[in-house]
């Protein structure tokens, strides 16, 4: 394998729209994710069904005080508690240990503002699907759903073997087109995580819910909508930090200046342009 | 200080995550003070309160569960006593000197006492109730219509919205206020609520009255009525954003 400079060629890998799109999208999730942590931080405890019965907890982020009057953090999960001090239950702040679920650096607003963190959460989730349904309809139009994203059958029958080279961290690096593995996760994230956080986010709403009943009785309440919401905030987190490691260990400045001006260099002999 | 640059490092690695963009958001705070950009993250709210009231049904009712889905406890939340010397004196007679006064723009403004409240047609419902910050309760409410006092004292047409006067004094000293436009204040389900669970409302919960606005947000729902009163405009009231946290920064439509 050792592809000389001529072996290279330049190709227009991302269109116009799918570049504005993502970086839209990465405005959003820096602000819905913290906006996030913030507006859960006012009551950091998940439950499942409508109700919030405090002693049916799923998980929580508590402070407890010790018998010597230390604050703990304490992180609860199904009845199982871990000591999460400086980070979950109970951080610093200015100095001082102060209880509260997400630390201050991972909340938007940093202080406890409840108010403000449902602003900037609702003004960019709006953001976030305005721009995801720009972007569907795109990529239907365009074709660049079924011709790029949606996996073939030659695509699927390599999975095994796309799966064996990844976790021998034999990564493909300056393809012409998405290999297996990141179709099947580029598509989880469009049609799967995205419309999934935006639906659970709006079953939180009792407005919503009382013309579409419909969206509480598929999630199986408002609780466990706010539960699903917070777990898939995480897999999209998880997503992300995956897709920059990706990104990171296959050439950084191609895949940068792809995303960026749209123009990667690609090996010559895979194929090409022939969508 | 070794002890200090652990802390840094572990700091480090957890914004190398992607948990959160840590200079990101402390630029973000300052924008979070900004009088403009506050105005500008406002315009979300106009939106999802246009679309959500043009796009839903606006007579739909909030779901009604029955009686042995209730919650065992449901929380006290805000005020939960006036504490002040009139309002121990209303409870200390059981509420026979309390009147709820209609005021505003009204054909006919009246005192009602808390059994011509008891008069009016009631309802009874048994509803979840979403507190802002995030936890649910389910209780079962009996209360006269809003619609039938309305229509006892007959709306002007010039009435748009409906304010509620609170007796419970906050921090601040000033009174809790909420208010509510004519699609709420006509539909099915708003109430002005003297029982819960089939009791007397408690004193934790708004005793005598307490308004119930099935689809939005606890804030919405003021407890400790005093007053009912029919305005043209919001503006002219406290600090002119129609309630309480309103006039703190949360949302007059609280429907999300």
């Amino acid at each position: 394998m050792t592809d000389g400079p001529s072996s290279h060629t330049w190709l227009y890998r991302h269109t116009a729209a799918t570049r504005l799109s993502h970086w839209i999208t990465v405005l959003c999730l820096l602000v819905l994710v913290p906006s996030g942590l913030q507006i859960f931080n006012a009551h950091p405890t998940l439950y499942w069904g409508e109700r919030s019965d405090p002693a049916h907890a799923l998980f929580a982020l508590r402070a407890l005080e010790t018998d010597n009057e230390e604050m703990r953090g304490v992180t609860e999960i199904w009845g199982h508690r871990l000591d999460t001090t400086g980070l979950l239950g109970v951080s610093t702040e200015d100095g001082e240990r102060v209880a509260r679920g997400f630390p201050a650096w991972a909340t938007l607003p940093g202080a406890q503002w409840l108010a403000m963190g449902r602003r900037w959460h609702f003004f960019f989730a709006w953001i976030f699907v305005l721009n995801a349904l720009t972007f569907g309809l795109y990529a239907l139009l365009s074709r660049h759903l079924t011709r790029d994203l949606v996996p073939g059958g030659r695509d699927l029958a390599g999975l095994g073997a796309s799966l064996r080279d990844h976790l021998r961290f034999r990564f493909p690096a300056g393809e012409s087109r998405y290999n297996v593995l990141q179709k099947l996760a580029y598509l989880s994230v469009i049609v799967g995580l995205g419309p999934l956080v935006v639906l659970t986010g709006l079953t939180m709403s009792p407005w919503v819910d009382a013309t579409l009943p419909l969206l509480p009785a598929l999630f199986g309440g408002r609780q466990s909508a706010r539960t699903v919401h917070f777990a898939l905030t995480w897999a999209l987190v998880g997503f992300t930090v995956m897709h920059v490691f990706m990104v990171a260990v296959t050439g950084v400045l191609n895949n940068l200046r792809g995303i960026v001006t749209g123009w990667a260099r690609v090996r010559h002999h895979d194929g090409g342009v022939d969508g | 200080m070794a002890d200090r640059g652990g802390l840094d490092r572990r700091r480090f690695l957890l914004r190398g995550l992607g948990l959160a963009a840590a200079p990101l958001v402390a630029g973000c705070d300052r924008l979070s003070e900004s009088r403009w950009v506050a105005g500008i993250l406002r315009a979300g709210e106009a939106v999802t309160h246009g679309v959500q009231r043009t796009l839903t049904w606006r007579r739909a009712l909030a779901r009604e569960f029955p009686e042995s889905a209730r919650s065992a406890v449901f929380p006290g939340n805000g005020t939960t006593d006036p504490g002040t010397a009139d309002y121990q004196a209303l409870a200390a007679s059981g509420f026979a000197a309390w009147r709820l006064e209609v005021r505003g723009l009204v054909e006919r403004p009246a005192r009602l006492s808390l059994p011509e409240v008891r008069a009016l047609p009631a309802r009874t419902q048994t509803t979840r109730h979403d507190c802002v910050e995030g936890w649910s309760a389910i209780a079962t409410w009996t209360g006269a219509r809003m619609s039938a006092l309305l229509d006892r004292v007959g709306v002007r047409p010039e009435a748009r919205y409906v304010v509620i006067r609170c007796a419970d004094l906050m921090s601040s000293g000033e009174a809790y206020y909420e208010s509510i436009d004519l699609v709420d204040a006509y539909h099915e389900q708003t109430l002005l609520a003297y029982e819960m669970n089939g009791r007397p409302l408690p004193v934790a919960q708004g005793a005598p009255l307490r308004l119930r606005v099935e689809r939005q947000l606890g804030y919405k729902m003021a407890k400790y009525v005093l007053a009912v009163e029919l305005v043209e405009r919001l503006d002219g009231i406290a600090r002119g954003r129609g309630g309480y946290w309103e006039d703190r920064g949360y949302e007059w439509y609280a429907g999300i």
